[in-house]
């Protein structure tokens, strides 16, 4: 086993450790539950990865996690407006689950904390020394929602898990089971104001032929740490698209773990992210094509501007089982400032001979013949640097296709164009 | 209206010079063709006058209406009053053209002091003058220029100028690209701009345009300067025989 020898704890790691030490008391967790808590502490105590692991060596989380603040003395979150009118809000506030709304038909609800004190969720719990977001989560995570949707239900509203924090720590779980043939559109809102360690993690378990479009958006304060995990697994013919925006945050990791496990099974990813300031974001995904005539495309759209640094990772697995694999991957930023830097790392592992698979990154500029054309209508050079850049983006959230989520999102661009334009 | 005088521009990037001393003047309300070989400057005339950063003038002055434009940017161009029909107009992915020209149009009202048009009155607008240019406004709901013909393209460029009302229009090699009929009612479309306060700028290689905007003045260009101007007869005789004589007379 290889050994890594840290010289000395760094202030955020001490702070981890010395965070669990305090607040173990209270976290609720049956004996099996407790042991898997230890054991992710003791992961945490061999220090946080470096740039030396491949996985984080775009994000040096040892160094760039600067500082980890306390846990705040009280709770004074409060949910946030849903994204789209008429959606059932599961508020997740500082950690500690809210009153869910009303379950649209064929959705059932239920906090995680009795889950996690009767024992019956301690597999969520995870200790691994790869695993470092789930891991600070497993120690942490004291509640948050299961979600259960009704093999064959439509559900006829949205459901929004809302992660707010009001400073300090707030880590939570979101687990959602969709059953087969079930339908469903979740939206997963990262939001909060002060200076904050936030960890989250979401498990969606796709059924055969359920069909599921996931949307999160993370628009955490300017000094906040996000670090954030989803993992699915797909059944046979069972379709996700998940969206990701990423739209504040100083160091913010978002991880995609998906599983392609049955035959026929699609997944999509796309992705806006919007960087600003000194915000760190990372985007790593890891999907596995585990069986036969599995689809999957991949799109994020990046824009950077100021000192911000951004990283994608996407590592595409196809199993030796996996023949009449399709996925394609494509990652596009418009660099706006000489500052700004965005690393891209595509990575294919193919073990199946019958395949076909493709990727492709590109960092640009704006386009000056289109910036030429837009001024020479007498659009003043900001409003059409505005307009390209909007549009770059939009075209990733105009596929959804879905009027009410388009509108939604492209409100949530124009608010950061706003305040970062 | 518009007064080119000893204009010298180059390429900036590589400073390859390509306007060497043009002297030109159209007045209010005149038409004039631009015509000449190709590689005689005709384009990047046309950039210059829009303000296209890739040229840069290192000699003589443009004046709009008595004033130097060479400060302005191409929008604040714009907002004054001058219009660039491209000869080929850009394709914006992302960029819905109604929203486009919303944008546009508001741009420049704002620029001159006027209230923004509202939704309704701009929708009005754009279907009259879509209408006359027999475009249809389903064209107007995709991305900007995307997908579209060549001839719709320049029909776009049309539409785009009669909501914007500029003071100059450059219209460049608005007819290539172009067959007889969408050549008429592109022509047609210009025609109707033609007003006693507007001046046109037609660059063109062949006379045919001509034969549908007829002009008052026509300019031969080569190697970067104006070195014959006439009534519209200059261009039958172009016509006839080639520029080969006038650019041996000129050389």
């Amino acid at each position: 086993m290889n050994v890594q020898t840290q010289p000395q704890r760094t202030a955020a790691e001490s702070a981890l450790v010395q965070a669990f030490a305090d607040r173990v008391s209270e976290l609720p967790g049956s004996a099996a539950v407790t042991v898997r808590r230890d054991a992710a502490v003791e992961t945490l105590k061999a220090g946080l990865p470096t740039r030396k692991v491949e996985a984080w060596h775009y994000t040096d989380l040892r160094r760039l996690l600067a500082s980890v603040p306390e846990f705040a003395a009280e709770n004074a979150a409060e949910a946030v407006t849903p994204l789209l009118d008429g959606a059932a809000v599961l508020p997740l506030l500082g950690g500690v689950a809210g009153e869910a709304a009303a379950m649209p038909e064929g959705a059932s609800v239920e906090p995680l904390a009795p889950r996690l004190t009767d024992g019956s969720f301690d597999a969520l719990l995870t200790a691994e020394r790869g695993d470092t977001v789930g891991t600070i989560n497993s120690a942490f995570v004291s509640d948050g929602f299961v979600v259960r949707i009704a093999e064959g239900a439509a559900l006829a509203a949205p459901l929004e898990l809302q992660n707010v924090h009001a400073g300090g720590q707030a880590h939570g779980r979101f687990v959602v089971e969709a059953g087969a043939g079930a339908r469903a559109t979740v939206i997963e809102r990262q939001t909060g104001g002060g200076e904050a360690l936030v960890s989250s993690v979401s498990h969606l378990e796709l059924g055969e032929g359920a069909d599921v479009t996931w949307l999160v958006v993370q628009e955490q304060p300017e000094d906040a740490t996000h670090l954030a995990q989803f993992r699915a697994t797909l059944a046979r013919d069972a379709r996700l698209t998940l969206f990701v925006m990423n739209a504040g945050g100083r160091l913010v990791r978002q991880e995609v773990l998906v599983t392609a496990a049955g035959e026929g099974s699609e997944f999509r990813l796309r992705g806006v992210n919007l960087l600003a300031g000194e915000t760190h974001c990372d985007v790593t995904m890891v999907l596995d094509h585990d069986a036969p005539s599995t689809v999957s495309t991949e799109t994020l759209r990046n824009v950077v501007t100021g000192r911000a640094r951004g990283v994608f990772q996407g590592q595409i697995r196809v199993d030796r089982e996996a023949q009449k694999t399709d996925a394609k991957m494509a990652c596009n930023t418009l660099l706006l400032s000489d500052d700004g830097e965005f690393s891209a790392k595509p990575e294919l592992e193919i073990f199946a001979d019958d395949v076909a698979c493709g990727h492709g990154a590109t960092v640009t500029e704006i386009d000056r013949n289109h910036l030429f054309y837009l001024m020479a209508r007498g659009i003043d050079e900001k409003t059409a640097r505005g307009l390209l850049v909007k549009a770059f983006l939009a075209e990733v959230i105009e596929e959804l296709d879905d009027e009410p989520v388009v509108e939604a999102l492209e409100a949530k661009l124009d608010a950061w164009f706003a305040t970062h334009g | 209206m518009l007064e080119i005088k000893n204009l010298h521009a180059r390429i900036a990037e590589d400073g390859t010079e390509i306007i060497r001393g043009l002297n030109l003047s159209v007045k209010a309300g005149e038409v004039a063709a631009i015509m000449g070989p190709n590689g005689s400057g005709k384009s990047t005339l046309s950039y210059v006058l829009a303000g296209r950063d890739d040229y840069e003038v290192t000699e003589g002055d443009i004046l709009f209406n008595g004033e130097s434009v060479l400060e302005m940017d191409p929008a604040e161009r714009a907002a004054a009053g001058v219009f660039l029909a491209f000869q080929y107009p850009l394709e914006i992915p992302g960029v819905a053209t109604m929203e486009f020209l919303k944008v546009a149009l508001n741009a420049q009202r704002k620029a001159r002091g006027e209230e923004p048009l509202k939704i309704p009155d701009l929708m009005k607008r754009v279907r009259a003058a879509a209408d006359e240019l027999g475009m249809d406004m389903a064209m107007l709901k995709r991305p900007l220029n995307v997908g579209f013909s060549g001839g719709e393209k320049k029909r776009a460029e049309i539409l785009q100028m009669k909501l914007l009302e500029p003071k100059l229009c450059v219209l460049d090699e608005t007819d290539s690209g172009l067959d007889i009929d969408a050549l008429k009612i592109v022509a047609d479309g210009v025609n109707a701009l033609r007003s006693p306060d507007r001046a046109m700028v037609v660059i063109t290689h062949y006379q045919r345009l001509l034969q549908y905007i007829v002009p008052d003045s026509v300019h031969v260009l080569y190697r970067g300067q104006v070195v014959k101007s006439g009534d519209k007869d200059l261009a039958l005789q172009l016509e006839e025989k080639g520029y080969a004589d006038l650019v041996g007379e000129a050389a």
